[in-house]
C-alpha cells in the first residue's frame, strides 16, 4: 500500500524541491503577475489537499470544498469588519468551518455514493443563498469589503503568497502525517471497505467526520486568506461551484489518494488555465471542460497511469 | 383567497418543475449517472425553441417533437461514444465527466449565443379568471404541455417491451442480460429519452422563463430536488416532486419573501437526504 503511495519517490521528491525553489525566487523577485500567479496556485494546492483527505484517503466523493472555503471567507471577513485582527481572524475562521464540518459530517457522511455528493454539493448553495439573504451581516448579495493594508502592493502581494505558501506546506505535511497515523490507517481501510473496517473495530464514524473537518480546516483558512488577498467576497464568488471541481480535478491529475499528487495538479491545472486564458480569453471554459473530459476518458490514474504504463511497458508489472 | 391564489401558482409551477425533473430522474435512476449536463440540456431545448420561432415561425410546442429527436440522438451518441467508457469507474468519476462536458457546452453556448436574455414572445393572451383565482393561460398551456409529457414517459415506461427492458435494467442490469436484455444499448436509449426530455423541458418553458445560459445551474438545483423529493426513477414520484417543490417555493416566497424560498426549497433536499433517501413515492433499496 505504502509502496504505491510514494511511487517514483525519487522523481516526486525532485519536483517538490522544484517547486518550493521555484516558490522561493518568485517570492524574492517576482513582479505582481507571478506573484498572483503563484498565490493562486499555492491556494489550489491546499484545496486539492484538503479535498484529498476525504475524496481521496477517506473516498468519499466530496463536492463541499467550496461551501468550507466561502464559510472560511465569511467568518474571515465578518470577524474583521467586528475589529479583530486579521491573524486571528484567520485562526478563527479555520477552527469554526472544521467545527461546522465536524457536525455537518455526522449528518451527511451516513449518506453514500450518488447521495453524498449531491448532499456535499447542496451544503454549498445552501449557505451562499445564506450569506446572499443575510442583511447587514454579510452584506447581502452585495458582498463585504475588507480592510485594506497600508503597505507598498509588491510587500502585500508578498505576504499573501507566503500565508497560502505557509497553508500550502502545511497540508501537505498535515497530509503526510495523517498518511502515516493510525487515524491514516483507518481511513484507509474505509476507503477500501467500510463494513470491514468497522468489524474491525475502526469507530467509523468519528473518523469520517475528523477527515471532514480536518479538511474542512484547511479549506476553511485558505478561504480566508483568499478574502483578504481579493479584499471583497461576495456569495457567487467564494462559494462558486468550480471551487469544489477544479480541486478534484487537480486530484484526479496528479493521481488521488497520493501525498504529492494533488500539488502536482494543482500547479499543472492552474498553469494550463493561465497559458488559456492568456491566448483565448473568450473559450477560457471551454478549454477547461475539454481538458476535464479528455483526462477522465484517457488517463483515469492521473500522471500515475503515466508511470504504470511506462513501467508495464518495460515488463516490470507494479 | 390569497392562499388559494399561491397555492394554484405552485402547482402550475409545480407540473413544469416535474417535466424539468423527468429526464434527470430516468438518466440518474436508471443508467446511475448524475448528469451535471442536464440543466444545459435545458437550456439547448429552450434556444431550439427560440430559433425554430424565430426563425420558422414554428410555436415552441409544435417544435417540441423535432427537437426531442435531435436530443435523442445527441443523448444516445453521448452515452455510446464517451459514457459508456467510465460505467465501471466510481461515483466520482462519472461526475467529474459530465461536469467537464458541462463546462463544455455550457460555455459553447455562451461563445455562440452570448449570455443576454431572451424569450419567446407569443401573441398575448388573457388569463384565465375562475372563481376569483387568476390563470396566466401561458403558464396553464405549459404546465399541461408538460404534465402530458411526464404522462407519455410513464406509459412508455410501464406498456411498452422498450419501457419493461429500461425497467429490468434499473432493477438488476446482471439479471436484465441474463434475460436477453442489451443492457449497453438500453443504458444508450434510457440516455437519448433523459436528453430528449431535457430538451423538451425547454422547450415548454422557453415562453415563460428567460433563456441564457446561465440558467442551466437553477435548472440543474431543481432537476437534484425533485428527483430527491418524489424517488430515483419513479416517474409519478417525479410529479409529486414537482409539485411539491412548485408548492414550497411559492408558500416559501409568499411567507418569507422571494430570498429565503431557495434556501427553504434546498434545505428541504438535505432533509430528504439524510431522513428519506428513497423519496416520497420511491421504494426503499431503489436508491
Amino acid at each position: 500500500m505504502s509502496k504505491r503511495i510514494f511511487i517514483a519517490q525519487p522523481l516526486r521528491a525532485t519536483l517538490m524541491l522544484l517547486l518550493c525553489l521555484a516558490l522561493a525566487v518568485v517570492a524574492a523577485t517576482g513582479g505582481s503577475y507571478w506573484l498572483r500567479l503563484a498565490s493562486t496556485a499555492a491556494m489550489y494546492v491546499v484545496l486539492a489537499s484538503s479535498w484529498n483527505i476525504v475524496g481521496g484517503f477517506t473516498g468519499y466523493p466530496s463536492f463541499a470544498t467550496a461551501a468550507f472555503f466561502g464559510l472560511g471567507a465569511y467568518v474571515a471577513a465578518i470577524a474583521q469588519t467586528r475589529g479583530l485582527p486579521m491573524a486571528a481572524s484567520w485562526v478563527a475562521a479555520g477552527l469554526f468551518t472544521a467545527a461546522c464540518a465536524f457536525a455537518l459530517g455526522l449528518a451527511l457522511l451516513r449518506l453514500k455514493g450518488h447521495y453524498f455528493a449531491v448532499g456535499s454539493l447542496v451544503v454549498a448553495e445552501v449557505l451562499r443563498e445564506i450569506m446572499a439573504a443575510g442583511g447587514t451581516l454579510t452584506g447581502g448579495g452585495m458582498g463585504l469589503n475588507l480592510p485594506l493594508l497600508s503597505m507598498a502592493p509588491q510587500a502585500i502581494g508578498r505576504l499573501y503568497l507566503a500565508a497560502f505558501a505557509v497553508l500550502a506546506v502545511a497540508s501537505v505535511l498535515l497530509s503526510w502525517a495523517v498518511l502515516r497515523s493510525r487515524f491514516g490507517a483507518g481511513l484507509a481501510c474505509i476507503e477500501q471497505n467500510e463494513d470491514a473496517a468497522v468489524m474491525l473495530g475502526v469507530n467509523t464514524t468519528l473518523y469520517k467526520s475528523a477527515a471532514l473537518a480536518l479538511s474542512a480546516l484547511l479549506a476553511g483558512l485558505a478561504g480566508a486568506v483568499y478574502a483578504n488577498w481579493i479584499n471583497y467576497i461576495d456569495p457567487g464568488d467564494v462559494f462558486n461551484v468550480l471551487l469544489s471541481v477544479k480541486p478534484i480535478v487537480m486530484a484526479l491529475l496528479g493521481g488521488i489518494g497520493t501525498l504529492t499528487g494533488p500539488v502536482i495538479g494543482a500547479v499543472g491545472l492552474v498553469g494550463l488555465e493561465e497559458i488559456v486564458t492568456r491566448s483565448f480569453l473568450d473559450l477560457t471554459g471551454v478549454v477547461l471542460g475539454l481538458a476535464v473530459v479528455a483526462l477522465v476518458l484517457f488517463l483515469p490514474h492521473g500522471v500515475n497511469g503515466l508511470a504504470f504504463m511506462g513501467r508495464s511497458l518495460k515488463g516490470r508489472q507494479p | 383567497m390569497a392562499l388559494a391564489q399561491v397555492l394554484l401558482n405552485g402547482l402550475l409551477l409545480g407540473g413544469i418543475y416535474a417535466c424539468i425533473g423527468a429526464g434527470f430522474s430516468i438518466v440518474w435512476g436508471v443508467v446511475n449517472i448524475i448528469n451535471i449536463l442536464h440543466g444545459s440540456f435545458i437550456v439547448l431545448g429552450a434556444y431550439g425553441a427560440f430559433f425554430a420561432h424565430q426563425h420558422l415561425g414554428l410555436h415552441p410546442f409544435m417544435a417540441m417533437l423535432p427537437l426531442a429527436g435531435l436530443g435523442y440522438l445527441l443523448g444516445q451518441g453521448l452515452q455510446r461514444h464517451l459514457i459508456r467508457h467510465v460505467m465501471a469507474a466510481k461515483v466520482l468519476v462519472t461526475l467529474t465527466l459530465t461536469f467537464g462536458l458541462n463546462l463544455l457546452l455550457n460555455n459553447l453556448m455562451i461563445y455562440a449565443f452570448s449570455a443576454d436574455f431572451r424569450k419567446v414572445v407569443l401573441p398575448n393572451q388573457e388569463p384565465l379568471v375562475l372563481a376569483g383565482l387568476t390563470l396566466p393561460m401561458d403558464r396553464l398551456l405549459s404546465m399541461l404541455a408538460a404534465a402530458g409529457v411526464v404522462l407519455a414517459t410513464h406509459l412508455l415506461v410501464t406498456r411498452t417491451m422498450l419501457g419493461r427492458s429500461i425497467v429490468a435494467v434499473r432493477m438488476d442490469p446482471q439479471a436484465a442480460t441474463l434475460m436477453g436484455v442489451d443492457v449497453d444499448r438500453t443504458f444508450a436509449i434510457t440516455f437519448g429519452l433523459g436528453t430528449a426530455l431535457a430538451i423538451v423541458a425547454g422547450a415548454i418553458l422557453s415562453p415563460i422563463f428567460p433563456i441564457s445560459p446561465t440558467a442551466a445551474d437553477s435548472y440543474l438545483g431543481k432537476a437534484f430536488i425533485v428527483c430527491v423529493l418524489g424517488g430515483l426513477g419513479s416517474l409519478p414520484g417525479v410529479l409529486a416532486g414537482g409539485i411539491v417543490l412548485g408548492l414550497v417555493e411559492s408558500l416559501g416566497a409568499f411567507y418569507l419573501g422571494p430570498d429565503h424560498s431557495l434556501t427553504l426549497s434546498f434545505g428541504l433536499l438535505l432533509l430528504f437526504l439524510l431522513l428519506r433517501p428513497q423519496g416520497l413515492l420511491g421504494r426503499k433499496g431503489f436508491e
